[in-house]
């Protein structure tokens, strides 16, 4: 018998490592064909090393000029980078979808001889067409490229940082992004070396339109490097090669160069100066924090600069540049230009931290899988692996939910563990979604993912008994809708799951929603307008992002509102961007060659690459050397943002989950005694002082011990209705001293919100949730909370 | 604990003789010995001695002495009791009054002589000599990440490994770095798990964890002792019992212990009966908090109206060093006995007995609802926790 086990055991450990190694790819199973897969994540020289030389070549230029159509007069090699650039920001899903299959098939064909960037620019040219696009390719190819220059090495690697921006800014067609004087454009923009894509204008590199150039120190020195720089590249227009050169030499530098404000500045200055120096060629191309002028100050700063070109192409350059959505400035002084960027960044979709709970086996995993299928996110080749290998195992019914349950535990006993993270896009939002477990052994992970969300999926089962069990005394529903508020979580859909299973009875909904919204408004204290309601089916996908097409359902659906649609409706809370920053860590990580990363969700404020932070409680200092939202690098993440953040200048061991990543101008304090106001749920035995609880705060669950009863409240008025009581009974409300085991960093309500609130649990129960009123005592370490 | 010889008189002073036979031992000899005991032991003590000429000669003798108490000091994880205090019967090696500290040793007999041996001592002599035998367990309560391997005899609870590690969440495409984790922990899970447990003395292994970490790790475990050869894990498989836990600290082991399923299989064990005295007080406050007191003067109160049916004391009170502080508790507990009630005496160690000298140490069930007084005592308290 053991020795059967053994080998069974052992086999699964087996199959759980091929496995594994697959789904560490599962991103791009689309591509699965190794080679590519490969490609597209093994950084490949070829790839997108040759943009430069391909700027110098007009007659390679021709080819990925998508702008052309737009205006015939562009210089072509000009829009190269642009149009590529532009082209993946502006690629709705389906496009986006098309132009990767037909990359897939036009690398087969090519192999890896063509640079990334002038497929994705010949394949949009052709419309999708991928024997045109081939064919161009093809001839193309025999145009001898001309030799690289060693410097565009390092602007490769920025390469590599970059796409971040992309998401924040539409812009439109412009290379605006890449003026040389701000170092943060340059690094956030796709293509290192960059010819200012308003290629109207003949002279390449702009100058931020509204400041007139300073002569600075450090700049001369740039000037030089510059003037030196302006041989190598040969092309045929001297004046245009000399800009090039100049914003190729500043990018460079810009590269090397800490991001430390105070050179940004400093190079900005250069940068202009450079331009100036090159000989008016410069004009106006506003990336700078004056990005946001006026259209005519534009137009008056474009024309002052010098531009050639007609009327028309004035105006094409001052539109290009209003629309520009992210000012990169990373100046921190410049509190403004975050908030105005932020503000900016709002304007264009709304950020969202959707956390979707219920009990277990709701179907919680599923509806939102199939949600980011119908959406796009997951594509059909996965699904198809997903459907076929879950069939496998004969559990077909969870093929969606394997899109975010990406373990081998959780796929093989079909049921989350831990929050799973992903994103997608609505029509109106940016949803961040977190997959929560529902079952009751995991509610320490389902609170550490509520923590760090605005509003809730609350998915019923409909089934008949099903959705009596999870309700009932003892089921999750209750106990996760109480988390949620007592989270602050504000808003809930309540998606009444499984409709199929009832056949769409309208009796059985409306049962359900009575029931839950008596619940959800008169005992968790949701406000009426913020509970809605959505019948759906996750396994079959009705009703989700799709208006519903069963007949049964249209009949009394009116109006029918899809989850998707609701989703949109919700309203994103105000986030405290002006407070100190805060992370608490949710995960720590390594990655292959990024150091160690740390993962977990801005509470306040804003961090930026180059920012010198604090790691409570231990006190270390360090340097954010990358902020990545959902993988892609940023120049700022806000708070909301769901960001890794790799740091430099502290060991690993110093950071573990729970710390706090602080700003070091008003660092958080770490407690180990707090004084905290608590609602007490429906427990079974009363909490006396001295009751074990487990403290759950953030990602944190921590032991710790309710040290001192200090007076019972009246729950709803918040009067002293006893002091010093024996014992709290279930639902009431109190005052209460609680030590922890290790010092924590816990902030104070009244200080922020969000991370004021805890929650206590006992023995698998929830048995209160807190606020942090003051903290009593806290023990310094070495540094203090300095 | 073997007792060789008891001399007692009328007022109860005198003297008893004890052979401590196990670990466990020391810990009852901990509660017995109290500060202004006598205490003869054999011992060893370093020896100076001047020749004529001058030269010093130091040499290691061992030799009988007998120390009056002044200070105990008892380890945990090694289980042993110190006891310094001053010579108080010379011999030719140790003058009197000199300072010396005693190290109690397993199987090494030692003599206590009290002044006054109270029905608590008593009590504990009789409880540690009880030949009935105590059953050992193991237990490992467990989450991601956090681990406590614990070993639970009669009226201790000793952590004997904390394991704690930080396992990368699991990740669009990084799932392997979770599980990487995963199994590192299990490894310093197992290798602790070697060095501390010996089968011969554990009877039975508890596993106890939230979720399916405990059948994860069980099957980690025997596959790993298939691995490495390890015959005693394999055999004792038998041993293995999975228990649920809401977490994995240290207090989760009350809910183990409470478990059902464990009950039954280690009826005999202390620190179950404690789990399951201390869960009824608190029931008795949930339904009906008059009949449920805690604190010294509320329970001294209720004694007084022969009232207490059940009182919950732990063994902290009497080991403290004010006599009549201990004598107060003392008497409480006499008096309860007389009028009929149970008293059960919980041992600190176990956390069902932290848990209770969190709560003041001592905690009553009354027969009948008695109002309380209020405000009267609460300062006092206070001033207990902290």
């Amino acid at each position: 018998m053991s020795r059967h086990r053994m080998v069974r055991s052992m086999n699964y450990e087996d199959e759980y490592y091929d496995d594994e190694d697959e789904y560490s790819r599962s991103v791009e199973d689309s591509y699965c064909i190794s080679p590519s897969t490969a490609a597209q994540f093994t950084w490949n020289r070829e790839k997108n090393v040759n943009f430069a030389s391909y700027m110098n070549n007009e007659e390679v230029i021709d080819e990925g000029d998508e702008d052309a159509e737009e205006d015939d007069s562009l210089s072509q090699h000009n829009s190269l980078s642009d149009s590529a650039n532009s082209a993946k920001l502006r690629l709705s899903e389906i496009d986006q979808a098309k132009l990767n299959s037909c990359l897939e098939e036009a690398r087969n064909i090519l192999g890896e001889s063509t640079p990334e960037s002038v497929l994705v620019d010949v394949i949009i040219e052709n419309h999708f067409n991928l024997d045109a696009a081939v064919n161009q390719l093809l001839t193309q190819q025999d145009v001898p490229k001309p030799q690289r220059e060693p410097r565009q090495r390092r602007n490769r690697s920025q390469v590599f940082t970059v796409p971040a921006s992309t998401e924040t800014t539409s812009l439109s067609d412009v290379g605006s992004d890449k003026h040389p004087s701000s170092t943060d454009s340059v690094l956030s923009a796709p293509y290192p070396i960059t010819v200012p894509t308003a290629s109207v204008v003949k002279p390449t590199i702009v100058t931020p339109a509204a400041s007139s150039a300073k002569a600075t120190v450090g700049f001369l020195e740039r000037e030089d490097g510059m003037v030196k720089k302006q041989t190598p590249p040969v092309s045929p227009l001297p004046s245009k090669k000399s800009g090039d050169a100049g914003g190729l030499k500043l990018k460079i530098d810009a590269a090397n160069s800490p991001r430390s404000s105070p050179k940004t500045v400093q190079q900005q200055k250069a940068g202009k100066k450079a331009e100036g120096a090159v000989g008016g060629l410069a004009e106006g191309n506003g990336d700078v924090a004056g990005r946001e002028l006026a259209g005519t100050h534009l137009r008056s700063a474009v024309e002052m600069m010098g531009l050639e070109g007609d009327e028309g192409t004035i105006q094409s350059t001052v539109d290009s540049m209003k629309p520009l959505a992210t000012p990169k400035s990373k100046s921190k002084a410049s509190k403004l230009d975050v908030m105005a960027e932020y503000s900016k960044r709002h304007g264009d979709k709304e950020l969202l931290n959707l956390v979707v709970i219920g009990h277990v086996d709701a179907g919680k995993s599923t509806l939102m899988g199939h949600l980011l299928y119908q959406l796009g996110s997951v594509n059909k080749k996965t699904m198809h692996k997903y459907e076929q290998e879950s069939k496998k195992l004969g559990k077909s019914s969870f093929a969606f939910a394997w899109v975010l349950d990406e373990t081998e535990e959780e796929r093989s006993r079909g049921v989350t563990m831990d929050v799973a993270q992903t994103r997608f896009e609505t029509g109106k939002k940016i949803v961040t979604l977190l997959d929560a477990p529902g079952h009751k052994d995991f509610i320490p992970n389902m609170i550490t993912g509520t923590s760090q969300a605005d509003v809730a999926v609350l998915v019923i089962n409909a089934t008949r008994g099903e959705f009596e069990t999870g309700f009932d005394a003892g089921g999750q529903t209750r106990e996760h809708a109480l988390l949620a508020r007592s989270l602050g979580v504000g808003q809930v859909i309540v998606a009444v799951n499984k409709m199929d299973t009832v056949d769409w009875s309208q009796e059985r909904y409306e049962l359900i929603t009575k029931k839950l919204g008596q619940f959800l408004t008169r005992q968790a204290g949701f406000r009426e307008a913020d509970v809605t309601f959505v019948p759906c089916s996750g396994l079959s996908g009705e009703n989700l992002s799709r208006p519903p097409t069963v007949p049964e359902l249209v009949a009394w659906y009116t109006p029918a509102v899809t989850l998707v649609e609701q989703i949109d409706k919700l309203r994103p809370p105000v986030r405290p961007i002006d407070k100190p920053f805060r992370l608490n860590v949710s995960d720590v990580f390594t990655r292959v060659g990024s150091g160690f990363n740390v993962a977990g969700r801005v509470g306040s404020g804003f961090v930026q690459p180059g920012d010198k932070i604090i790691i409570m409680p231990a006190a270390m200092t360090a340097t954010v050397k990358n902020v990545y939202i959902d993988e892609v690098p940023e120049t700022v993440a806000f708070a909301g943002d769901q960001v890794n953040i790799t740091l430099s200048g502290v060991d690993m061991v110093n950071v573990n989950i729970g710390s706090c990543l602080c700003d070091p101008a008003s660092p958080t304090r770490s407690a180990t005694r707090i004084r905290a106001k608590i609602v007490i749920f429906n427990i079974a035995v009363p909490i006396t002082k001295g009751f074990p609880v487990v403290f759950h705060y953030q990602s944190i669950n921590e032991p710790a011990v309710i040290k001192r009863l200090l007076c019972q409240l009246n729950r709803n008025t918040g009067e002293v209705v006893k002091r010093k009581p024996r014992c709290l009974v279930k639902n009431s409300s109190a005052v209460v001293e609680i030590e922890l085991e290790r010092s924590l960093c816990v902030e104070l309500y009244t200080d922020f919100k969000d991370l004021g609130r805890f929650m206590l649990r006992s023995g698998g129960h929830t048995i209160a949730a807190g606020l942090v009123e003051e903290i009593v005592q806290s023990k310094m370490r070495q540094n203090g909370s300095s | 604990m073997k007792l060789l010889h008891r001399d007692m008189d009328k007022t109860n002073s005198g003297s008893v003789t004890l052979i401590p036979e196990e670990s466990e031992d020391m810990w009852h000899a901990y509660n017995l010995v109290a500060v202004g005991d006598t205490i003869r032991s054999t011992t060893i003590r370093k020896v100076q001695t001047e020749s004529a000429t001058g030269s010093v000669n130091v040499s290691k003798v061992r030799t009988t002495l007998t120390i009056q108490v002044e200070g105990i000091d008892f380890d945990t994880q090694a289980c042993v009791l110190r006891v310094s205090g001053r010579n108080i019967s010379e011999n030719q090696y140790v003058k009197m009054g000199a300072y010396h500290t005693l190290l109690l040793e397993m199987n090494r007999q030692f003599t206590l002589n009290k002044q006054e041996w109270d029905s608590i001592t008593l009590e504990r002599i009789d409880q540690a000599c009880d030949p009935a035998q105590h059953a050992d367990l193991v237990a490992i309560v467990m989450q991601e990440g956090i681990a406590h391997l614990c070993l639970i005899t009669p009226s201790m609870t000793l952590v004997r490994a904390k394991i704690e590690t930080s396992i990368p969440r699991k990740r669009k495409g990084l799932c392997d770095q979770h599980t990487k984790g995963l199994h590192r922990f299990y490894n310093q899970i197992i290798q602790a798990f070697q060095r501390h447990v010996n089968f011969d003395i554990v009877k039975c292994v508890l596993i106890a964890s939230p979720g399916f970490v405990k059948d994860h790790f069980t099957d980690y475990l025997f596959a790993e002792a298939l691995k490495m050869d390890d015959k005693t894990i394999i055999e004792n498989r038998s041993k293995f019992v999975l228990v649920h836990s809401s977490s994995g600290f240290k207090h989760a082991l009350k809910e183990v212990l409470a478990d059902p399923a464990i009950t039954a299989r280690l009826s005999d064990t202390k620190a179950a009966g404690e789990v399951k005295a201390l869960d009824d007080f608190y029931t008795m406050l949930q339904t009906d908090p008059d009949r449920a007191y805690y604190g010294v003067r509320h329970c001294e109160r209720a004694v007084e109206n022969q009232a207490i049916e059940i009182l919950l004391v732990s063994d902290e009170l009497f080991r403290s060093q004010d006599i009549s502080q201990r004598k107060r508790y003392v008497s409480l507990v006499d008096s309860v006995r007389e009028n009929g009630g149970d008293v059960r005496i919980f041992s600190s160690l176990h956390v069902s007995g932290e848990q209770l000298g969190q709560l003041s140490g001592v905690a009553a069930i009354l027969r009948f609802p008695m109002p309380e007084e209020d405000e009267e005592e609460e300062d006092e308290n206070d001033s207990d926790d902290d």
